[in-house]
């Protein structure tokens, strides 16, 4: 039980932390205002016409 | 052709190696589907010789798509899903008139449950989602299917699948697996066809011609290695014998039914959640002629669904011999599951920002609409049945079924339908659909059939779990289970009428497909007339110089 | 021909790159996959808390187990679950809450996720061989409310179970500790463990508790209506809960 116990500590603080400061840098990452223009771009991939190729 | 000769004859051995092992067969049913799959290889033997000239003058033109295996895959989808409705409305029919189980082994509820959930999940979503996948990859990737004889094989195997799977369940051929019924020689065919599934779709994704890989590709991509990862863990099995259909599984007892509902949630959550994401983020957009609301959302929503939805198959579990710890954890992880998903509805929703009106010209987009709406409710519901004080009452009962269609009538069935009529008219070369007025009945129908069901198995669900904790001031339970059975009686036929409604939809989006198929377009007035007088369309006349008008026509504006 | 050239990312890493190459999008996605099952199934392989033992579990009898396999192949369930929740009403209307180690050697496990019909981890030894065979023959004549499929089709087939030895074979290679007399006698234990009368104290000295006689009344033939009513009449009936019950009186 031993085991279990240390783990259940580890999930629900460092464990838990760990996993919001990823989960935040991540959306901030993808959020970063940088990217909007190649987000926006490839938004709009399926819309380019077949006349460019 | 030499190509053509040695595929023709590796077809022939294998034709040849069925029939043995048909001929050593310890039972009827494995015999039975050996000579299925004699047949299958026969037809496509002979299949690969009538067409050895045809497709060696057609087999690599470039400058097209290849769409034959996706019309194929429309008119498969089109006839599993009607096959599963039907299947479906019949058990339903069974449960309220037990008569109808007939008296025969082959067609009690038992057996013929399988049938009806394999039918439209695997048969009817999974024809969907390969016919729509091999339509977006290569739109998206702007390059051809790669691999076009192994695509027809992907196609044409997973019908093989299909069909042994239904036998089989008639014939009472089963793992006793829920939605992993198929016994292990049609696992091993399955795994053959999806690895030469993810075959073609990287081949295209890796020949594309677009520098960026579009989010339906990803979320494509994500339930084709998930599903191909549950599949082959869960069905670990042991048969008795190789010529023989039964196997025992690799696990046991409580790791069994974990490893099971690890599987069967995720069958949800990659089969019916993300595959059908996929078909969202490509087909939606383009119905409404304006991109996705948020690319970057798409991203969040891609990475933080397939991550937590993994974990969280042990809510079927709760309160039973699984330990508390991995009960809790499902529980956690499947509360956190409503923010991605309400996060891809919203993507898919807000998507029409701007052109809410097409909700009411577009047919189409009225019914994508529906289906994130839908999507949206059930992927609320989830969550909150999967709190084990809210489980402890709905588990067991009517509940669950009417959540699961919820999902699976109004999420699957609404974006499929919406698909096909979007692809139809397309693949065809057609100038539009047979019919657009048709639409809006399949959509009144179907929604009033989800209605039907949803409620009618809310209450029924809430009546027996209530009914089975029922106790007298005696202190006793009150009821029987006999009673509780009896008293959803009513709810079982509103049920069935439901379904009858959604069958209805269905077969009037069958017509409606075979229609624009056969080139007939139906005579019928436009969705929307812009409302235009052209006699009142003039600037008012001058009173004082216009004396001839109708005296009355001016007066209401003093 | 590729005529949206892009600017390439600027430094190593960055979700543009897994936006371009298909290998690393395919592998990232395996390992999100991945993450979640291996944390909560692995460790039920290894953690000796998953099953706490239980006196009486054994594996099934060939007789019991071929009863079984006919109560999978017919999609029993579908509509029975085999395990009864930790809920006073539960508990009162189908018994002690079903531990880990009652299916331990269920492969695979049928605890079901509907109850159109009653649970029947504990149906054993509550009903007679009699009322099973006219319940299962019509449901309806015995209950009248109920709305089960008839299985009279049980009683008329004789029981073609194949080689039992395989099966215990094939059991014993993923983990059921049957030995090699076990596997040696299989066959003639599905017939004698059918048979009114018959000699089974050899039967249950390997397999205690396994009740012997004929199931269905029908002394003609060893009937698939026999190995699904041992099968029935065996269920939950093997953990003595008393003795349970009173280990857990004096905290």
């Amino acid at each position: 039980m031993s085991d279990y116990d240390a783990l259940r500590h580890f999930a629900d603080s460092w464990g838990l932390l760990a996993m919001t400061l990823l989960f935040i840098s991540f959306v901030g990452w993808t959020f970063r205002p940088g990217a909007r223009r190649h987000h926006d771009d490839a938004a709009r991939l399926i819309f380019r016409s077949d006349s460019d190729d | 052709m030499p190509a053509a000769l040695a595929k023709s004859g590796g077809l022939f051995l294998a034709m040849v190696v069925a029939l043995v092992a048909m001929a050593q067969a310890q039972d009827t049913a494995f015999a039975i589907h050996m000579a299925i799959m004699a047949l299958a290889a026969l037809i496509a033997a002979l299949a690969v010789i009538a067409t050895a000239d045809v497709n060696a003058r057609l087999g690599h033109d470039e400058s097209v798509y290849d769409d034959a295996p996706i019309r194929w895959g429309v008119i498969a989808t089109t006839f599993w899903g009607v096959v599963g409705l039907l299947a479906g409305l019949f058990i339903a029919l069974q449960l309220a008139y037990p008569v109808l189980n007939f008296n025969l082994e082959y067609t009690t509820f038992g057996r013929l449950r399988p049938l009806h959930t394999s039918a439209v999940i695997f048969a009817f979503g999974g024809n969907a989602l390969l016919c729509t996948s091999f339509f977006v990859v290569q739109r998206t990737c702007r390059a051809r299917l790669a691999f076009p004889g192994l695509a027809r094989f992907v196609f044409w195997g997973y019908q093989l699948f299909i069909v042994l799977a239904a036998t089989g369940y008639l014939l009472g051929v089963t793992e006793a697996k829920e939605y992993a019924e198929p016994e292990w020689y049609v696992d091993l065919w399955l795994t053959v066809v999806w690895v030469s599934y993810l075959i073609v779709f990287g081949g295209t994704v890796i020949k594309r011609r677009e520098p960026h890989i579009y989010v339906a590709n990803w979320f494509y991509l994500a339930f084709i290695i998930t599903v191909a990862m549950l599949h082959l863990i869960n069905n670990l099995s042991l048969p008795v014998s190789l010529v023989g259909a039964k196997s025992y599984s690799a696990f046991a007892g409580v790791q069994d039914a974990l490893t099971q509902w690890w599987y069967g949630h995720n069958a949800v959550g990659f089969f019916l959640t993300a595959g059908f994401l996929a078909m969202m983020y490509y087909f939606v957009p383009k119905q409404a002629e304006r991109p996705v609301y948020s690319y970057r959302l798409s991203i969040i929503h891609f990475w933080s669904l397939i991550f937590l939805y993994i974990w969280a198959g042990p809510h079927h579990l709760h309160y039973t011999a699984l330990p508390d710890w991995a009960q809790s954890l499902g529980m956690v992880f499947s509360i956190m599951l409503w923010m991605p998903s309400w996060g891809g509805m919203i993507n898919g929703l807000m998507t029409l920002n701007g052109a809410w009106d097409k909700i009411r010209t577009d047919p189409i987009i009225r019914m994508m609409v529906l289906a994130l709406a839908f999507y949206g409710m059930s992927t609320f519901e989830g969550p909150m049945m999967s709190i084990k004080s809210v489980n402890s009452l709905s588990h067991y009962t009517d509940w669950t079924i009417g959540h699961v269609h919820s999902g699976a009538l109004g999420w699957n069935g609404m974006i499929t339908f919406a698909c096909m009529y979007y692809l139809a008219p397309r693949l065809w070369n057609r100038q539009r659909l047979y019919s657009l007025r048709l639409i809006n009945w399949h959509f009144w129908l179907a929604t009033g059939g989800i209605v039907f069901y949803t409620a009618s198995m809310w209450v029924a669900g809430i009546t027996q779990g209530l009914m089975w904790r029922e106790y007298g001031a005696d202190g006793y339970l009150v009821n029987s289970f006999a009673e509780t059975v009896a008293a959803i009686h009513p709810m079982f036929l509103l049920r069935a009428f439901g379904g009858l409604l959604y069958l209805s939809g269905a077969l009037v989006f069958a017509w409606n497909i075979a229609m624009t198929i056969a080139g007939r377009i139906r005579a019928e007035a436009p969705m929307t007339e812009t409302p235009y007088d052209a006699r009142a369309d003039r600037p008012l006349p001058d009173p004082a110089s216009a004396p001839a008008s109708a005296p009355g026509a001016l007066q209401p504006a003093e | 021909m590729a005529s949206h050239p892009q600017t390439p990312p600027k430094e190593g890493f960055s979700h543009r790159t897994l936006e371009r190459n298909i290998t690393l999008l395919g592998l990232c996605s395996l390992v999100a996959v991945a993450i979640g099952g291996i944390v909560e199934i692995a460790p039920l392989f290894w953690v000796d808390s998953t099953i706490e033992k239980v006196e009486g579990v054994r594996p099934y009898t060939p007789l019991e187990l071929a009863g079984r396999n006919i109560y999978m192949r017919e999609g029993c369930y579908v509509c029975h679950s085999q395990m009864v929740r930790p809920f006073k009403d539960e508990v009162e209307r189908y018994g002690h809450y079903s531990l880990a180690a009652e299916s331990m050697y269920d492969h695979p496990f049928q605890w079901g996720s509907k109850r159109t019909g009653p649970d029947l981890a504990r149906v054993g030894g509550r009903y007679s061989d009699e009322w099973h065979k006219e319940h299962l023959k019509d449901p309806r004549a015995v209950v009248p409310e109920s709305i089960m499929p008839p299985y009279a089709f049980l009683a008329e087939k004789p029981l073609n179970a194949g080689d039992m030895a395989a099966h215990l074979k094939a059991l014993r290679a993923v983990g059921v500790p049957y030995t090699d007399k076990d596997i040696a006698a299989a066959n003639a234990d599905l017939s004698l463990q059918a048979t009114a009368d018959a000699d089974a104290s050899d039967l249950q000295a390997r397999f205690p508790k396994a009740q012997a006689r004929d199931f269905d009344g029908n002394p003609a033939m060893v009937s698939e209506l026999d190995a699904l009513i041992a099968y029935l009449q065996m269920l939950g009936t093997l953990v003595d809960f008393k003795a349970a019950q009173a280990q857990e009186q004096p905290k």
